[in-house]
């Protein structure tokens, strides 16, 4: 029971814990309690401050602004997914031009911050006469930047492969093509597929940024809902209940990674990734 | 090029802002990860449970969702007023510290039991084994990831733009109302951040290189 940090307890150091743990929970409920006693002096509990939820015109809008954010999402899902395959291939392909090309873009793209990009798409695609409705803007944006992210993840996954994998499709006989499409895209996507999924909830979770390019999606309904007058600007109630939204969708969506990652574990075709890999799910996770 | 050199007064500020907030917001994330990171792993059940329950809650949360939050719901709590440049440095913060957290946890988690053993069999204290055998260890395979980390922390201090805070994202507005060509303008505020992430990427890949374990 030895841990990296801490020994197997003894006598005091028990004892030395059970205290801990007491002042820990004093502590934990104390700022709980301050917590909520802030919210009630400001009234944020009072009835007329959740009125809003009880309008069923408001319960209608709400779930279109769902609507919303998951119609982005499965749009710019696809697109990224799409968009990751295609440069990943160019990044692994043996034509020297063919790879510096996706290797310029694909770190050009990851390395600008993702509102930027949409920023340059919604506000400098009229400049340049493209119109650009916010939808777009925001799907474009996401499908580069997550494109660009997915492309990183397929080719690690690629390159995570036993070698003996890709030199026994060449000694069958297979050309370059089937080799890819044929032995290792597939065994990478499985090898990946937790990664995928996380950085698909990454996805989801910038679908919010839209808000600042005036897309209507969940959290700018939020805010409309918040600022509104006749129902006592309920800005508090309304951001609980989006954040609440919003961590049950993740945490569906990483439900079935976790699934997925269990399945895939116990399945005869399973290859065990290498651990940069981890990382990799890690660090893709933060935008 | 115009854009740019006629609009020095605008960029020079800006990014310096960016470069305040990302520095502030990476200091102290650092501090509050590292923290986390010893509440995740400590040995007592509730330390435990806090930090899974903050992790998991701001893992699955929306930055701009915190900016929200911070900005505009938090003020009518009536605790501290705070402007927006703390607001954003604040939310920044907590959201970075989830990720940071997780990090020092798994770096931790790569050090060998054994050498923590081996280091208690000697008769070493908690302190001269977190100092001397086990963080010196963990720091070789946080290192990469962390600074991962930083580099995405820098790419999200542009959402405080869409919050008031006067960093490189509000740049655009500006050169709106002064009838600038946006497209160019971004672009160049683009260029300036593939820049700043060069430098950090650069930085990394000498730790790395540094700190790099021989398995």
């Amino acid at each position: 029971m030895t841990s990296v940090l801490f020994d197997v307890p003894g006598p005091r150091a028990r004892m030395r814990y059970r205290l801990m743990a007491v002042l820990g929970t004093v502590l934990v409920a104390a700022i709980i309690a301050y917590i909520v006693y802030r919210f009630t002096d400001t009234g944020q509990f009072s009835a007329q401050k959740w009125e809003w939820l009880e309008y069923v015109q408001v319960q209608v809008d709400l779930i279109n602004a769902v609507g919303m954010t998951l119609k982005a999402f499965a749009v710019g899902a696809v697109a990224a997914l799409i968009f990751g395959a295609v440069f990943a291939s160019g990044r692994l392909s043996e034509h020297a031009w063919l790879r510096g090309v996706s290797t310029v873009i694909v770190e050009f793209f990851r390395a600008i911050p993702l509102l930027i990009l949409m920023f340059l798409l919604f506000y400098g695609g009229p400049v340049i006469g493209i119109s650009m409705p916010p939808f777009l803007a925001v799907v474009l944006g996401l499908t580069l930047y997550n494109g660009s992210v997915l492309a990183e993840v397929f080719r690690a996954g690629v390159q995570s492969l036993p070698s003996g994998q890709r030199e026994a499709a060449y000694a069958l006989g297979m050309r370059k093509t089937q080799v890819m499409f044929l032995v290792l895209i597939p065994q990478a996507i499985r090898a990946m597929l937790p990664t995928i999924i996380s950085q698909l909830v990454v996805l989801l979770k910038d679908t919010a940024l839209g808000f600042l390019v005036t897309y209507q999606e969940l959290l700018y309904y939020a805010r409309y809902i918040g600022s509104q007058g006749q129902f006592g600007r309920p800005i508090v109630p309304s951001t609980i209940v989006v954040t609440a939204i919003y961590i049950v969708l993740c945490l569906l969506l990483t439900a079935l990674a976790t699934y997925l990652e269990r399945r895939q574990r116990r399945s005869k075709k399973h290859i065990e990734p290498a651990r940069k890999t981890e990382e990799l799910a890690l660090e893709a996770e933060m935008l | 090029m115009n854009v740019l050199l006629g609009n020095l007064d605008l960029y020079g500020p800006f990014f310096l802002t960016t470069i305040k907030l990302f520095l502030i917001a990476g200091a102290a994330s650092l501090v509050l990860g590292t923290f986390l990171a010893m509440l995740r792993v400590s040995p007592v059940p509730v330390f435990r449970a806090v930090g899974t329950i903050y992790v998991t809650l701001l893992r699955n949360t929306p930055l701009t969702l915190i900016f929200v939050f911070l900005v505009f719901a938090y003020p009518l709590l009536e605790i501290l007023e705070i402007n927006s440049f703390t607001a954003a440095a604040v939310a920044l913060t907590i959201y970075t510290s989830a990720f940071i957290c997780e990090v020092v946890r798994s770096g931790i988690n790569t050090v060998p039991v054994g050498q923590a053993e081996a280091a208690r069999a000697l008769g070493l204290s908690f302190g001269q084994v977190l100092g001397q055998v086990v963080l010196p260890q963990a720091v070789r395979s946080v290192v990469p990831p962390l600074m991962s980390m930083l580099i995405a922390l820098l790419k999200n201090t542009t959402i405080a733009a869409g919050f008031n805070v006067l960093e490189a994202g509000a740049v655009r507005a500006y050169l709106a109302e002064r009838g600038e060509n946006q497209f160019v303008g971004l672009l160049w505020v683009a260029l300036g951040f593939v820049f700043l992430v060069l430098i950090l990427s650069l930085l990394q890949r000498v730790l790395e290189r540094r700190w790099r374990v021989a398995r």
